[in-house]
């Protein structure tokens, strides 16, 4: 039974990284298709009529919506290579946690762009409303510095559900740090280099686009929305 | 193997009814401490330090923190009574869909209906009936979402059902007469010992809301 898997995705979404990167460590083959958002398919809105976003995997002509539910569908349906999450259930229960609190704290990146919070602000606001932002945002990361503790990964000595869903947001580092005149190294260097440590991975390096890129893109999206 | 399970909880929050009808639902002995959220316990401090909110699950002194989390937790852990969340990874990503949804649209709709007048009200209300007709569409004909017994989105949704009366009251609307369908699923719900015990009087819970208006300053 030949398993046919899309993904509809937008190349800077890093909740469309999280399901590449899945897709990648369990060596599935996919359809990438990338979405204009400005422009949706009539796919995306058939396979997403409640949100309308990306990304979406489509198993089977059905479709699975939101990035962390389809990292465990991934990994629940490819559960004999590179298990995600831990089988233990309060280890489960931990991850979880930790996935959701950077979701609840770092999902700011989000493409319909007028909902934006801590990420967000570093570069849409001047001043105050910056310092605080950038502030928040470090204490953020000391945290989840703090969870890995000497740990090579969040998922002990393997990539794990925690650093899926974390590590896609480093390719925005740059962009946040040139905008926000600050550097995340030089306050969390715990952090960055478990984050090479994750780049060093196929599956990760190959999911993430370059930071650089990444920066031109923000760059247009401040032009085009008239921001400085 | 239930060992020492405590549920720090606020009675009328709908995220710590949640585990109420999950540990309900298996038949497990806990015990509930009641916070004051304007005066929180160093057991709450201690064992959510990083939101300092409730519901918190410590079971054997080990805290699950996250409505969500803590319904999966205890799906899993005593997963032979009672099964809430379905075995087939698909039907379960449908569920997590459902909840993630609910969790994002249901209490910040809500409490804009008790908190705001005028156009934010009215809006509110709108966008609160829209959700609920989508939630009302995947029901369907099942008696449950969960198809035959209690399932994740039943749990995670039928607390809010406390809150009704209140936002009906506030809001000035039946939800009712908007979606027959949710409120006949919201009283089979009810009639299991499980949600009846674990969800408390709608009236009590308009009163709390009146006296949090006042406390705001809002009319």
């Amino acid at each position: 039974m030949a398993e046919e898997v899309v993904l509809l995705d937008f190349w800077p979404s890093p909740f469309g990284m999280r399901s590449r990167i899945a897709l990648a460590e369990k060596g599935i083959k996919y359809e990438h298709k990338e979405e204009d958002l400005r422009n949706k398919s009539a796919l995306l809105l058939q396979m997403n009529p409640v949100h309308k976003k990306i990304p979406v995997l489509i198993h089977n002509g059905k479709p699975v919506c939101e990035s962390l539910i389809q990292v465990q569908y991934i990994d629940e349906v490819w559960h004999d290579k590179a298990p995600l999450l831990p089988s233990d259930p309060y280890q489960k229960a931990t991850a979880r946690f930790w996935a959701d609190y950077v979701d609840k704290k770092i999902r700011s990146f989000s493409f319909s762009f007028f909902i934006y919070e801590l990420g967000g602000r570093v570069w849409k606001t001047k001043g105050e409303e910056q310092a605080t932002a950038k502030k928040e945002l470090i204490e953020t990361l000391k945290l989840l510095e703090k969870e890995l503790g000497d740990k090579p990964y969040f998922g002990g000595e393997s990539l794990g559900y925690v650093d899926v869903a974390f590590i896609p947001f480093y390719s925005w580092f740059y962009a946040l740090e040139k905008c926000g005149n600050f550097s995340i190294e030089a306050e969390c260097p715990k952090l960055i280099a478990w984050a090479k440590r994750c780049m060093q991975k196929e599956s990760v390096a190959k999911s993430l686009p370059d930071q650089q890129k990444v920066y031109d893109f923000i760059l247009e999206m401040k032009k085009h929305f008239g921001n400085e | 193997m239930a060992g020492e399970l405590v549920l720090l909880d606020f009675w009328p929050s709908p995220f710590g009814m949640r585990s109420r009808i999950a540990l309900a639902e298996k038949g497990i002995p806990y015990e509930y401490r009641e916070e004051d959220l304007r005066n929180k316990s160093d057991l709450l401090l201690q064992m959510n330090p990083v939101h300092k909110k409730i519901p918190v699950l410590i079971h054997n002194g080990k805290p699950v923190c996250e409505s969500v989390i803590q319904v999966q937790y205890i799906d899993e852990v005593w997963h032979d009574k009672a099964p809430l969340i379905p075995s087939d990874p698909y039907q379960r990503a449908v569920a997590r869909f459902w909840v993630d949804f609910i969790d994002k649209k249901m209490y910040e709709l809500g409490s804009k209906i008790w908190k705001t007048k005028g156009e934010e009200q009215a809006n509110a209300k709108k966008e609160f009936i829209e959700c609920l007709k989508l939630l009302e569409g995947e029901l369907g004909d099942k008696t449950y979402f969960g198809g035959e017994s209690l399932g994740y989105v039943d749990v995670a949704l039928v607390p809010f059902y406390s809150w009704f009366y209140a936002y009906e009251k506030c809001g000035d609307f039946s939800i009712e007469a908007e979606c027959p369908k949710m409120i006949a699923w919201v009283k089979r719900c009810m009639q299991k010992e499980s949600v009846a015990k674990s969800l408390p009087d709608q009236e009590k819970v308009y009163e709390f809301i009146l006296q949090l208006k006042k406390v705001f300053g809002i009319e």
